[in-house]
C-alpha cells in the first residue's frame, strides 16, 4: 500500500525531561522518525518540553515547540499549527499518555486529527490492565494469574487467594515506578497503596510472581496489510524479578532452542496482530526454564528502550519503518537503509552477540540501596557487540567508565565462603562480580545457580573469563595464550596486570604476534548481501572488513558513552552536531561511541560508526585503521576530554583547543597562574592530597569550604564543609574512588551562580547569552534553575562578565568552546569553574538564542573567524524571550537517595519554559518540570536555624495563596511569631499524629525541608525527604527554589499560555 | 587440540580446529543464517552432499534434544562453525552436538572466521571444499580434485527405504520422501492426516492405487534435473487429479515436469528470515528456506502454471499455481524446524485442496 495522501501535518510528540526511565532513546527514536517523515515530504510539528533534544532541532522539524507536556498545550498546539495527524508512538509513555487524554476525551474528533501510528483502541488493549488481559485471554496467549485492583483491600484479598510473592505493576507509569514485588502482608500494603497513588489511573496489577524464570523479549512489526516481521529477540541474564532496563541483556538469545525460540516469536506474531498495532512493539515474556511453560508480562505498543537497543543490536531502523509504516506504506514497499538490496519486510540475522549493561547511578547516590528491583533505576546504558560473549562481556564493562574493567573489579576477597554463598542472593549492579568470585572458590555451578537462578550457560561464560584470569596469572604468556585472551577482549592492562608484564610488554607481544583487532560489519543479514552501512565492531581474529579510505580530510569524533547523571543527552546533541558540521564541511566523519540509546550512534550519522568502549587501547585500534587526520574532544564530555592525552600519545592532533590548555583549565596551579595573569578574582583555595592539609587548608579560609576532587564531571563529590568533621567524612568519601587527582579545597561563597558558554576563534568571542540561576552558588549548576537572560545583574556585572570570559578564553588559547561559571555578588564578579569544552548548556542556549553555537564553534576549529561567519563579535544582543531551563529529578526511582540539593548534580534531565514575560516562562518551567500542585494545599515546612529568617517571606506567601502550613516546633514558632499560623506538628520520634502521619495520609502538596549541613541520612530531615518523595509529594530544598514556585502560583494570569515556534527564532 | 583446514576450490585456506570426526571429506560449502535450530539444520536431508557453515557464531548452547530430530541422523558431510558450546544448557538437552557429530562420523572445523567464509561464498558463489586434519595438504593435488566433486544422485541415499504409515483419521496422504524433513508429515498428522510415506523411487501407479486424497511432495537434496526418473513419474501423478501439494525440491520437480526450468543460484537461500509475497493477497511471510536450485518462470507457459509466490529479496520464484489443477507447490518450507511457522497455514490450505475446495 502507497502513501496515504491525507498526511500532509504530523504533530510528534516527544517524551519530555530525561527521567530513569525515560531517556536518550525517545530522542534517537524522535529524531529518526522525523527525518523519515521529512524525507516523505511530511511538514512536521515537534512538541517536545526538553531542549537538549536533537529532534527539537530546526533541523530536524518544520516547527519546534519547546513547552510543557499536557493535555492544554497539545490542544492549543492543534489549534495553532492544525495538523491532520498525530504520531504519538516515539514519545515513550508520556507521549502515549497524552494522546490517549486527548483521544478519550474527543478532543481529536472534533478538531479531525487523526492519530496515525496505532490507534487509540489498541494502545487501550495493550495498556490498560484489564483489557490487555481480556485479550489475551480471547487468543489463549497465557499471562501470569493477577487481578487489577484500585484498593489495597482487594489486593491482600485476591493475594491471599494465590499466595505470595506477587508482583505490583502500577498502570500508566514510566519504567515500573512504584512497583515491586512483595513478599508478605506488610510490604504488600506499602507498594501497592504507593503504586496507586504514583498511576495515572489509580490502578494497580496485582500478579502471580514468576520471579527466575527467563525473562524474554521480542520486537515486532507490523504494517497495515497486516504482515508482521521479528527484528530481534533478547535474553535477560538476570531472570525474571529486575527490571529490563536494569538488566543485562544478550541479544539474540542464546540458551531457547529452536522450538522455544519460534514459540515465542509466533505468539509474539499473534499478539501484535490481535492488537492491531502498525508500527513497532515490545513483547515482554516469563518462560519457564524447566517447561515450555510461558507467560507474556507486557507489551508495549511503540517505540521503547528496547526497540532502540534492538535498532542498534541489529541495524534494523525500527523507529524509521514505524514513521513510514504510520504513512501507509506496508514492509515490503520500505528498503533496507543498510544493505539498500532488501526490504524491511525480513527478519534480521546476527552473525555476533550483543550485550548491554545498565549505567546504574550508585556512585552518585551513595546512600541509595543497590538492590534491583521491577522498579528500574538505571540513568543509561552501554552496548557492545564481539563473536563470542565473553568479549561482549567484557567490552561492555569496560564502557560502563565506572571503574570497572574487568570481572575482578569488584573485591569479594575478604568474604568467607559462607557469607560469599548468603550474598549471592542479593540482586544488584555487582551480582556478575560476586558469581565470578564463586566461581573462583570453587562453588558448584548447581549451587550457584540454584541461588541466582542465572542460567549455567551465562555462569560457564563466566568460569570461562575466570579460567582465563587464572591462565594469565599462572601461565606463561605464549602466543597461544595472548590470542585467546584478546579474543576475549581482555584489555592490554588487565593482562599486563595479571601476567606481572607492563602494558607496553603487551602491546609488543601483541605486535610481535600479529594480534590486532579487525573489525566487521553489523550488516542485518550475518554476511548474505553486501551492506553499504560502515557501523563497525571489533573482534580478535578475523579478517578485517573496515576499509581505509583517504579520499577527504578524515576527523574523529569521540562520543560520551552511557548517560550518567552530570553527563546527559546534552554531549550527544553536541557530538552530533558537531558531526554534521564537519560533514557540511567536506570532512569524513568517523564516531567512536557505546551507547545505544543516542543518536550520535544511529548508522546514518557519521559516514562511519565504530560501537565500542571508550578506552584508550580500544580507541587505538580504530585510529591505527583509520588514521584520522585529528580529533574532537570538546563536544564528549568528561568521557572524550580523557582521552586527550592517549589521542596525543598514538599521534592524533587534537582539533581545537590543545590539550595543554585543557589540563591548565584543570590543574589548579597552572589555573591559579592565569586568572592571576589576566587579573581575574577567584575565591581563595588550596590543593591538598589528605584531610589534614584539608582541614588546615580549610580553617586558613574559614568555614564554609567547598571540598571536591579535581578532574571531575557533575560536581562528583563536591561538598559545603563547615566543620573539621565534615572534611574527614567527605575526603573519606573521595578517596573511595581511586583518586589519582588532588582535592581542591575552596573558600564557599554564597552569591548570584551565572554560567556563560562561549566560542573563541583564537582572538575574538561570541557570547550568545548570560544564564543566571536561581538557585544561590552552592547548588550544581546541572541542578539549578537557569534563567536567559540574567535578570538581576547589573549592566556593569555583566561587562565584567564578558571581559573575563575573554580574557580566560583568549589565555587559554581555546579555539571552539569554553563554559565558565561565575560568582556575582554586589559588583563583585569571581570565577568559580572553567571548562575549556562544549557543557550542558550548549543545546538549550542555541535554542533559545537561535545561535547554532556547536556549527560555529565547528567551523572555528577548522580556522575561520567568528566575524567571517557574519557574527559581531561579544555578547549578543538579547534575545526577546525569557528562557527558563528547569532541572528535572527521579529521586522516587532510587530508594534511599538522599534528595537534597548541593555541590553535587542529582537531576537526570531538564525541561524548558519559554516565554515572553519572567512569570509565564517560570510557570512553563514548572508546569513542563510535572511540579503540578495537587488540590489539598497542605504543606509542611521545615528548616535549618540559618534558613529561619528567609522562609517567613516564602510562608507568608503560600498562606496568602490559601495554603495551610505545618511546621516543626522551631520553624512554627519563628513563622507564628511573623504573622503565619502554621500549625505545630511533632517531629518523627515523638508522637502520632506526626510529620511522617502526614506525608503518609497523602494530604500534603508540598515539602519545604532545608537540611543542616553535613551528610545526615539518618536524621529525621532524611527519612522525612525520602518517604515525602515515594508518596509522589514535591520536596523543595533550596529556598530560592521555593521563592520562584510561589512566584510561580501566584501569577495564575498566565493559565493561557503562548506557544512558541523555536524555528522561528533567528540568529540576530 | 587438533588442527583443522578447510580448503576451498579457489585456493582460500582456513585454520582452525577440529570436531565431530577427523576424516577427511571433499562436499559442496553452503552457509545457513538461522541464529537457532542447528539440529534441525543438522538432520535436514536436504543437506546429503554439503558441508554447512552455520553463519551464527555460538552455536550448540542448548545441546542436542533428539525429539527436534529432522530425520534420524545427521546429513552434511562437514560442519562449519565459529564456536560451540562447551556448556549446552537446556532443560531438555541430552548431549552435545561434539558427540553427535562423532557418534555419526561427521567431520567439522570450529574457530574459524565464519563471516569471512560466507562472504566469499556470498561474492564467488557456492564452491566445493575439503575439510581435512592433514596439516601436510597439497594444494596442487586437492584443487582439482575439489573441482571435480558434484553432489550427485543423493536423492536415492536420503529416501526411505520402504512405504510407511503415520495413523490419522483423516485424509489420506501420500507423500513422496525425496529426503523429507519430519515435519512435513507431523505437521499433515497432526492436522488428522494419515500419512504414507513412500521411498523417492515408489512409481505413480503404486501411489496412486493405495487412492490417497492428496499427493504431497517433500523437500531434498541436489541438483533437480538428476532427478530424471522421479520426474517422470510425477509427470504421471501430475496428470491424475489427486491435489498435489509440494515443497522444495518436490516444487522444482514438479516444474521441470511441467517444462519449466531450474538453475543453480550463486549462493542460494538458506535461514530463517526470507520474506516470501503471497501474489494473490500481497501478505509477506517470513519463511524458513534451503535451496540452492530455483525454478525458472520465464519460460513457463501461464496455461500451465503462474508463479504464486516470490521472494521479496531477490524477486526469484518462490511458489506456483497450477493453472486448471489442484496442485500448488512452494520453494520455501512451511513446516519450518527450524524457523518461522508464519506459512503454516499452507498445509491447511492443501487439506482444503483435499476437501474439494482450490
Amino acid at each position: 500500500m502507497p502513501k496515504n495522501p491525507d498526511i500532509k501535518k504530523v504533530l510528534v510528540i516527544g517524551s519530555g525531561p530525561i527521567v530513569i526511565g525515560q531517556a536518550a532513546e525517545f530522542d534517537y527514536a524522535g529524531t529518526q522518525a522525523c527525518r523519515a517523515l521529512k524525507e516523505e515530504g511530511i511538514e512536521v510539528v515537534l512538541l517536545n518540553s526538553n531542549p537538549a533534544t536533537i529532534m527539537t532541532d530546526k533541523d530536524i522539524a518544520d516547527r519546534v515547540y519547546i513547552e510543557p507536556l499536557t493535555v492544554e498545550v497539545v490542544e492549543q498546539l492543534i489549534i495553532k499549527e492544525q495538523p491532520d495527524s498525530v504520531l504519538p508512538t516515539l514519545g515513550g509513555q508520556a507521549g502515549l499518555n497524552l494522546a490517549m487524554e486527548l483521544e478519550e476525551c474527543g478532543f481529536l474528533r472534533e478538531h479531525n486529527v487523526r492519530l496515525i501510528g496505532t490507534t487509540s483502541q489498541t494502545i487501550k488493549k495493550a495498556e490498560d490492565r484489564q483489557e490487555f488481559k481480556d485479550t489475551m485471554e480471547k487468543i489463549g496467549e497465557p499471562v501470569a494469574a493477577s487481578m487489577v485492583v484500585h484498593d489495597v483491600e482487594t489486593g491482600v484479598a485476591f493475594t491471599n487467594s494465590i499466595g505470595y510473592p506477587v508482583v505490583l505493576r502500577p498502570a500508566y507509569t514510566l519504567g515500573g515506578s512504584g512497583g515491586g514485588i512483595a513478599y508478605d502482608e506488610e510490604q504488600l500494603i506499602e507498594i501497592l497503596s504507593n503504586g496507586l497513588r504514583l498511576s495515572r489511573v489509580g490502578e494497580v496489577l496485582v500478579e502471580r510472581c514468576i520471579a527466575g524464570w527467563k525473562e524474554i523479549e521480542y520486537e515486532v512489526m507490523r504494517d497495515s496489510a497486516g504482515n508482521c516481521i521479528t527484528v530481534c529477540n533478547m535474553e535477560n541474564i538476570d531472570p525474571v524479578g529486575v527490571h529490563t532496563g536494569d538488566s543485562i541483556v544478550v541479544a539474540p538469545s542464546q540458551t531457547l532452542g529452536d522450538k522455544e525460540y519460534q514459540m515465542l516469536r509466533t505468539s509474539a506474531l499473534n499478539i501484535i496482530n490481535e492488537l492491531g498495532i502498525t508500527g513497532g512493539c515490545n513483547v515482554q515474556y516469563a518462560l519457564n526454564p524447566e517447561s515450555f511453560e510461558y507467560c507474556v508480562i507486557e507489551v508495549n505498543p511503540r517505540v521503547s528502550r528496547s526497540s532502540a537497543l534492538a535498532s542498534k543490536a541489529t541495524g534494523y531502523p525500527i523507529a524509521k519503518v514505524s514513521a513510514k509504516i504510520a504513512l501507509g506504506y506496508t514492509l515490503d514497499e520500505i528498503p533496507n537503509a543498510i544493505t539498500g538490496k532488501t526490504y524491511a519486510s525480513f527478519e534480521p540475522m546476527l552473525d555476533y552477540c550483543v550485550v548491554k549493561l545498565p549505567r546504574l547511578p550508585f556512585d552518585k547516590f551513595i546512600s541509595a540501596k543497590r538492590t534491583l528491583t521491577t522498579q528500574m533505576k538505571a540513568t543509561g546504558e552501554v552496548m557492545s557487540i564481539c563473536n563470542n560473549f565473553e568479549g561482549a562481556l567484557m567490552k561492555a564493562i569496560r564502557s560502563l567508565e565506572q571503574h570497572v574493567d574487568s570481572l575482578m573489579s569488584y573485591d569479594f576477597t575478604g568474604l568467607t565462603e559462607e557469607e560469599l554463598v548468603k550474598e549471592l542472593a542479593i540482586v544488584d549492579d555487582m551480582r556478575i562480580w560476586r558469581i565470578a568470585e564463586a566461581v573462583r572458590r570453587g562453588i558448584s555451578y548447581e549451587q550457584i545457580h540454584g541461588i541466582t537462578k542465572i542460567d549455567v550457560w551465562f555462569i560457564d561464560k563466566i568460569a570461562i573469563l575466570v579460567e582465563m584470569e587464572q591462565d594469565l596469572k599462572t601461565k606463561e604468556l605464549t602466543e597461544d595464550l595472548l590470542r585467546e585472551a584478546k579474543r576475549m577482549e581482555f584489555p592490554d592492562y588487565v593482562i599486563a596486570d595479571l601476567t606481572g608484564k607492563t602494558e607496553e610488554e603487551v602491546k609488543a607481544l601483541r605486535k610481535e604476534y600479529g594480534i590486532v583487532a579487525a573489525y566487521k560489519m553489523v550488516d542485518t543479514c550475518a554476511a548474505e548481501f553486501e551492506a553499504a552501512t560502515p557501523y563497525y565492531y571489533s573482534v580478535y581474529g578475523g579478517e578485517n572488513e573496515a576499509v581505509e579510505t583517504h579520499d577527504k580530510k578524515k576527523v574523529l569524533v569521540l562520543g560520551s558513552g552511557p548517560i550518567r547523571i552530570g553527563q546527559g543527552i546534552e554531549f550527544d546533541f553536541c557530538s552530533v552536531h558537531c558531526t554534521w558540521a564537519f560533514r557540511k564541511a567536506g570532512y569524513e566523519t568517523v564516531i567512536i561511541n557505546n551507547n545505544p540509546e543516542t543518536v550520535s550512534t544511529d548508522f546514518d550519522i557519521a559516514d562511519k560508526l565504530y560501537f565500542e568502549p571508550l578506552t584508550p587501547e580500544d580507541v587505538e585500534n580504530v585510529v591505527n585503521i583509520e588514521k584520522p587526520d585529528g580529533a574532537v574532544v570538546q563536544f564528549g564530555g568528561q568521557t572524550a576530554i580523557k582521552l586527550t592525552q592517549a589521542l596525543i600519545k598514538m599521534g592524533v592532533p587534537i582539533l581545537g583547543t590543545s590539550a595543554e590548555n585543557v589540563d591548565a583549565a584543570e590543574d589548579r596551579e597552572l589555573f591559579d597562574e592565569i586568572l592571576e595573569k589576566c587579573e581575574i578574582p577567584r575565591p581563595a583555595g588550596h590543593t591538598v592530597f589528605t584531610a589534614e592539609e584539608a582541614k588546615k587548608a580549610a580553617n586558613e579560609l574559614g568555614y564554609p569550604v567547598l571540598v571536591r576532587p579535581s578532574y571531575v564531571l557533575g560536581g562528583q563529590g563536591m561538598q559545603i564543609a563547615i566543620s573539621d568533621e565534615d572534611i574527614d567524612e567527605f575526603i573519606g568519601i573521595i578517596n573511595r574512588i581511586a583518586q589519582e587527582h588532588p582535592i581542591l579545597v575552596d573558600k564557599y561563597l554564597q552569591g548570584k551562580e551565572i554560567e556563560v558558554d562561549a566560542v573563541c576563534d583564537g582572538t575574538d568571542i561570541l557570547i550568545p547569552g548570560i544564564m543566571e540561576h536561581i538557585e544561590r552558588a552552592g547548588v550544581h549548576s546541572g541542578d539549578s534553575i537557569s534563567v536567559y537572560p540574567a535578570q538581576s545583574i547589573s549592566q556593569a556585572a555583566k561587562e565584567t562578565i564578558v571581559e573575563y570570559t575573554r580574557r580566560l578564553a583568549k589565555s587559554l588559547h581555546v579555539i571552539g568552546m569554553i563554559n565558565i561559571q561565575f560568582i556575582v555578588c554586589g559588583e563583585e564578579v569571581y570565577v568559580i569553574e572553567v571548562n575549556p569544552r562544549s557543557s550542558r548548556t550548549v543545546p538549550y542556549i542555541s535554542k533559545v538564542t537561535g545561535i547554532p553555537i556547536v556549527p560555529l564553534a565547528t567551523q572555528v576549529i577548522l580556522g575561520k573567524t567568528i566575524r567571517e561567519m557574519g557574527y559581531e563579535p561579544g555578547l549578543q544582543k538579547e534575545a526577546d524571550y525569557i528562557a527558563i531551563k528547569m532541572p528535572v529529578f527521579s529521586f522516587e526511582k532510587i530508594r534511599g537517595a538522599d534528595i537534597t540539593l548541593g555541590p553535587e548534580m542529582k537531576s537526570t534531565g531538564e525541561c524548558l519554559g519559554i516565554a515572553k514575560t519572567f512569570n509565564e516562562a517560570l510557570y512553563k518551567a514548572f508546569l513542563g518540570a510535572g511540579i503540578n500542585l495537587p488540590k489539598h494545599k497542605n504543606m509542611i515546612i521545615t528548616v535549618k536555624d540559618e534558613d529561619k529568617q528567609d522562609i517567613i517571606p516564602i510562608a507568608q506567601r503560600f498562606q496568602k495563596l490559601g495554603y495551610r502550613i505545618y511546621a516543626t516546633r522551631s520553624t512554627a514558632k519563628v513563622l507564628q511569631e511573623n504573622g503565619v499560623d502554621a500549625i505545630r506538628t511533632n517531629k518523627l520520634e515523638q508522637p502520632s499524629p506526626n510529620l511522617m502521619d502526614l506525608i503518609l495520609g497523602h494530604k500534603i502538596d508540598l515539602v519545604i525541608d532545608t537540611p543542616s549541613q553535613g551528610i545526615e541520612h539518618a536524621k529525621d530531615g532524611f527519612i522525612i525527604r525520602r518517604n515525602a518523595i515515594e508518596t509522589g509529594v514535591n520536596v523543595l530544598t533550596s529556598l530560592d527554589t521555593a521563592t520562584a514556585l510561589v512566584t510561580s502560583l501566584e501569577n495564575t494570569d498566565v493559565k493561557k499560555l503562548t506557544l512558541i515556534d523555536i524555528a522561528t527564532i533567528d540568529k540576530r | 587440540m587438533m588442527k583443522a583446514f578447510l580448503i576451498l576450490e579457489d585456493g582460500h585456506v582456513f585454520t582452525g580446529t577440529s570436531i565431530g570426526s577427523q576424516k577427511e571429506i571433499i562436499s559442496e560449502i553452503v552457509f545457513n543464517t538461522s541464529m537457532t535450530g542447528y539440529l534441525e539444520v543438522l538432520t535436514d536431508p536436504s543437506y546429503a552432499g554439503q558441508a554447512v557453515c552455520m553463519t551464527y557464531p555460538l552455536i550448540g548452547n542448548y545441546g542436542i534434544c533428539y525429539e527436534d530430530q529432522e530425520s534420524l541422523r545427521p546429513w552434511p558431510d562437514g560442519y562449519i562453525v565459529r564456536e560451540l558450546s562447551r556448556m549446552p544448557s537446556n532443560f531438555r538437552s541430552q548431549d552435545t552436538i561434539q558427540n553427535f557429530l562423532k557418534r555419526f562420523d561427521i567431520p567439522g572445523i570450529a574457530g574459524i572466521d565464519t563471516r569471512a567464509l560466507t562472504k566469499i561464498l556470498r561474492e564467488k558463489g557456492t564452491m566445493n571444499g575439503m575439510i581435512t586434519t592433514n596439516e601436510n595438504y597439497n594444494l596442487d593435488e586437492i584443487i582439482p580434485k575439489l573441482k571435480a566433486y558434484n553432489t550427485g544422485k543423493v536423492v536415492e541415499k536420503v529416501t526411505c527405504s520402504e512405504k510407511h504409515v503415520l495413523k490419522g483419521d483423516g485424509y489420506k496422504v501420500a507423500l513422496l520422501d525425496l529426503g523429507a524433513k519430519n515435519n512435513i508429515a507431523h505437521s499433515l498428522n497432526e492436522r488428522g492426516c494419515q500419512v504414507t510415506i513412500y521411498p523417492a523411487l515408489t512409481s505413480a501407479e503404486e501411489i496412486l492405487a493405495d487412492q490417497p486424497d492428496g499427493i504431497m511432495l517433500s523437500n531434498g537434496p541436489g541438483d533437480p534435473k538428476e532427478c530424471t526418473s522421479v520426474i517422470e513419474e510425477i509427470k504421471k501423478l501430475y496428470q491424475s487429479d489427486v491435489p498435489i501439494f509440494a515443497i522444495c525440491l518436490g516444487h522444482q520437480l514438479m516444474a521441470l515436469a511441467n517444462g519449466a526450468d531450474t538453475h543453480k543460484m550463486k549462493y542460494g537461500h538458506r535461514g530463517g528470515n526470507h520474506p516470501v509475497k503471497d501474489l494473490e493477497t500481497g501478505r509477506v511471510y517470513i519463511s524458513s528456506q534451503n535451496h540452492g536450485y530455483v525454478v525458472d518462470t520465464d519460460n513457463l507457459d501461464p496455461k500451465v502454471a503462474v508463479p504464486a509466490f516470490i521472494n521479496v529479496n531477490d524477486g526469484t520464484n518462490e511458489g506456483l499455481k497450477y493453472t486448471g489443477k489442484n496442485i500448488f507447490t512452494v520453494q520455501f518450507h512451511p513446516e519450518a524446524c527450524p524457523g518461522p511457522q508464519d506459512s503454516g497455514y499452507l498445509f491447511d490450505r492443501f487439506l482444503q485442496m483435499m476437501g474439494g475446495n482450490q
